[in-house]
């Protein structure tokens, strides 16, 4: 009975999370056709919605399966560098059919990358997992920064070295060019295409979570002998979310580098990860909703304060400080729990009147 | 006094460029929004600046937005008929911000930008600007990418490849070695990018390069690079790098006894201004830079006092660059209205702006004299052709070469 209780309340929040999105969508859509938002937001629309995904993907790790990663921007940088090659290699496809494939392959990509660090990662706890992921976040940035592609008439050519190294023909044209990053690629992302796969990812989670899987993943977080000694076994589950969640990482990169006709390894350095941790410990670890509302909130804050001038990213600082106290605070959190069952209460009282 | 004498004499002698140079060009650009036929620049440029004014970058971001506000303060002291509006935005070194940096100045209606400040945030900026036709002179980005392809984007700086080469020129011309080492950092798009137009150039012209070695940004200890280089008997050691990592070679240098000539960039610029270091070990080092604070013409001069009067420190390189932006951009408002018998740019597109800019900056007719270099001229790709100066360290100061 209990079980069946629980899952509608399941239900009822993954629903919320839909609307929340259509709504989103919805909105920004309208306010775009219609020519009433300004530059500034309609320019971070999709960065925001890839950082949405990157939340939810990181909320996976960090609150359903219980492993706190800060390498997160590794795979975010993947899922980008690879959409970049992939789309610059496709020719003669409309633009459309392009990044979709752009989009699954740097999926496909970023799943493989997760699942091979997944390996030496998972076989560690707590602190030693945390630091680990950070490492691999850096050696991906460190690999990425020294590679170089370039596409020719034969196909596509890797090198560690330097253009040169590339060998190709000189009407090539070098798409990865080292620290120099990718550039001069078309911009396929739409705002669009950008919240399909928010609302792809949402669907993916939220029925993973309410899933057989998805309970043994959060039995293995609360309680790992127990769950091992029920047959769970704690290295597949625990791979399965970290790989899924690499693969969503890897789509949300890809999506954040195509509205852009230039991408920086160095942008997905370890600020990025503790960026994205940010949002899943601000809206609350295992808590989608409050990820995907925390992401877009804090995206959009920065340039919110720039008005303050000097003083922005120290008002932001503040911001962030005074949001985590207040969220943190019991007293407070208590006096608003209590507040909504008494409007439920009576809204619940006046329903019956009726 | 003495300031206003010499505003006035800058006023002066860019009215003078501006008509010596109206008189021999011929009528090429539509005449759209030309105004009556007086010949003047009326109006209010909206100039935005895009720079990295807070991170670890912010000491270029907040050198450009110095050197931009002391060009704007003088031009709109010259004449109340023309006035700049000055709008700087920060985007943290970072192509993401950048373009949230820009999107903001779109709301705010800019109609030019003077950035931005670093190459990367450039290239993801630049290519926006292309597509919605905003005019952007960037001070100091320095890779030929943010202007290839780029109609509407020019270079104040020297390009990357012209560093490199014009270096490799310079040493081989002036028989400054036989032998070259070279330290780069690999992960950094700018030494990188000098270094392999460097070592094309120096293979064409003859130079043996005998030790190449590379150093990331994290990188504190250069004890094998350094070591490299001599034991492999270099006797100049060239450093496309910014100074913080260079002063630490210099040290490491001197502390085994090594003494080769060193050779820089740009990005050397600086070096003498780094807290705790030892000046002395810089004694003898050659660098490429597009300006020296201690050059003796009037431009300079006056530059200089303002700036140290204002913000009570010497100039760098990038304050040069910003301050030279405005005013080329300005002179080429000038340049326009004088041939097109006016112009107001008062409520004109940024699209409006951007064509009409264009349109001067490639006239083989018109050239902006600035700190940065006297008749600096725009080729097609949006590269700045000027003089490299180069500069070796004596007694503490630069001394030209």
């Amino acid at each position: 009975m209990t079980s069946i209780k629980k899952a509608s309340v399941n239900s009822k929040k993954a629903f919320l999370n839909y609307a929340l999105v259509i709504v989103f969508y919805v909105v920004f859509q309208t306010l775009v056709s219609t020519k009433h938002i300004t530059n500034s937001l309609k320019g971070q629309l999709i960065p925001i919605t890839c950082y949405m995904i990157m939340a939810i993907s990181l909320n996976l790790v960090v609150g359903i399966s219980g492993e706190l990663s800060l390498g997160h921007a590794g795979f975010m940088s993947i899922g980008a560098f690879t959409s970049v090659i992939v789309t610059s290699a496709l020719t003669g496809l409309p633009g459309i059919a392009k990044l979709v494939v752009g989009i699954i392959v740097a999926t496909v990509i970023a799943a493989i990358a997760g699942f091979l660090i997944g390996i030496p990662v998972l076989r560690l706890n707590g602190d030693y997992l945390a630091i680990v992921t950070l490492a691999f976040g850096e050696i991906i940035r460190n690999i990425i920064t020294n590679l170089y592609v370039g596409i020719d008439g034969k196909g596509v050519h890797f090198s560690f070295l330097s253009p040169d190294g590339l060998g190709m023909e000189a009407t090539g044209k070098i798409v990865v060019n080292g620290p120099q990053g990718a550039l001069g690629y078309t911009k396929l992302a739409t705002f669009t295409a950008a919240v399909v796969l928010l609302f792809i990812v949402l669907i993916v989670v939220q029925n993973l979570v309410n899933s057989r899987t998805g309970r043994a993943i959060m039995a293995i977080r609360d309680n790992r002998i127990a769950a091992e000694s029920m047959g769970i076994s704690p290295m597949k589950y625990k791979m399965l979310a970290f790989t899924v969640s690499a693969a969503m990482a890897g789509a949300a990169g890809a999506v954040y580098a195509l509205n852009y006709s230039m991408i920086d390894p160095k942008k997905f350095d370890f600020n990025t990860s503790i960026l994205i941790l940010v949002f899943v410990v601000l809206g609350g670890i295992g808590n989608l909703t409050g990820s995907i509302i925390a992401a877009g909130v804090l995206v959009v804050l920065p340039e919110l304060l720039r008005k303050f001038g000097d003083y922005r990213m120290l008002t932001y600082a503040v911001v962030l400080i005074f949001v985590m106290l207040v969220t943190n605070n019991e007293k407070l959190k208590g006096r608003i729990d209590t507040f909504f069952k008494k409007l439920r209460m009576k809204i619940s009282k006046g329903g019956r009147k009726k | 006094m003495k300031k206003k004498l010499l505003s006035l004499l800058m006023a002066g002698s860019l009215v003078m460029a501006m008509t010596a140079c109206g008189g021999t060009a011929e009528a090429g650009g539509n005449s759209g929004s030309a105004a009556a036929g007086n010949g003047q620049l009326t109006g209010t440029l909206k100039l935005g600046v895009i720079g990295p004014l807070t991170g670890g970058a912010a000491i270029y971001g907040n050198a450009v937005v110095n050197g931009t506000s002391i060009a704007v303060d003088e031009i709109n002291a010259i004449s109340s008929d023309f006035q700049i509006e000055l709008n700087a935005q920060d985007d943290e070194h970072d192509p993401e911000k950048s373009v949230n940096a820009y999107h903001q100045l779109q709301d705010w209606n800019v109609q030019a930008i003077a950035g931005t400040v670093t190459t990367k945030p450039c290239l993801a900026v630049s290519a926006e600007a292309n597509s919605d036709r905003v005019f952007m002179l960037t001070p100091s980005a320095s890779a030929t990418t943010v202007t290839e392809g780029k109609d509407n984007v020019f270079q104040l700086c020297f390009a990357d490849p012209n560093q490199g080469s014009a270096s490799a020129q310079y040493i081989a011309d002036k028989k400054l070695a036989t032998k070259v080492a070279i330290i780069y950092n690999n992960g950094d798009a700018y030494s990188t990018g000098i270094y392999q137009t460097f070592k094309a150039k120096a293979e064409e012209l003859g130079l043996s390069i005998v030790s190449e070695t590379t150093f990331t940004d994290e990188t504190t200890d250069f004890s094998v690079q350094v070591g490299d280089a001599q034991k492999n008997g270099a006797d100049l050691v060239f450093l496309p790098i910014y100074y913080t990592p260079a002063s630490l070679i210099l040290q490491q240098a001197s502390s085994i006894g090594y003494a080769p000539k060193f050779f820089g960039v740009d990005g050397m610029d600086g070096i003498l201004t780094i807290e705790g270091f030892d000046t002395s070990l810089a004694e003898g080092v050659m660098l490429l830079t597009p300006f020296s604070a201690d050059a003796s013409d009037d431009l300079t001069k006056n530059f200089v006092t303002k700036f140290n009067e204002k913000y009570g420190e010497v100039p760098s390189q990038f304050a040069a660059d910003g301050y030279d932006c405005a005013y080329a951009i300005y002179s080429a408002l000038q340049f326009y209205a004088a041939k097109n018998g006016g112009l107001d740019v008062t409520g004109m597109t940024a699209e409006e702006l951007c064509d009409i800019l264009i349109s001067v900056f490639t006239d083989a007719s018109f050239s902006a004299d600035g700190v940065t270099g006297l008749g600096m001229r725009w080729d097609k790709n949006g590269q700045v052709n000027k003089e490299p100066k180069a500069v070796v360290i004596q007694n503490g100061v630069y001394v030209g070469m």
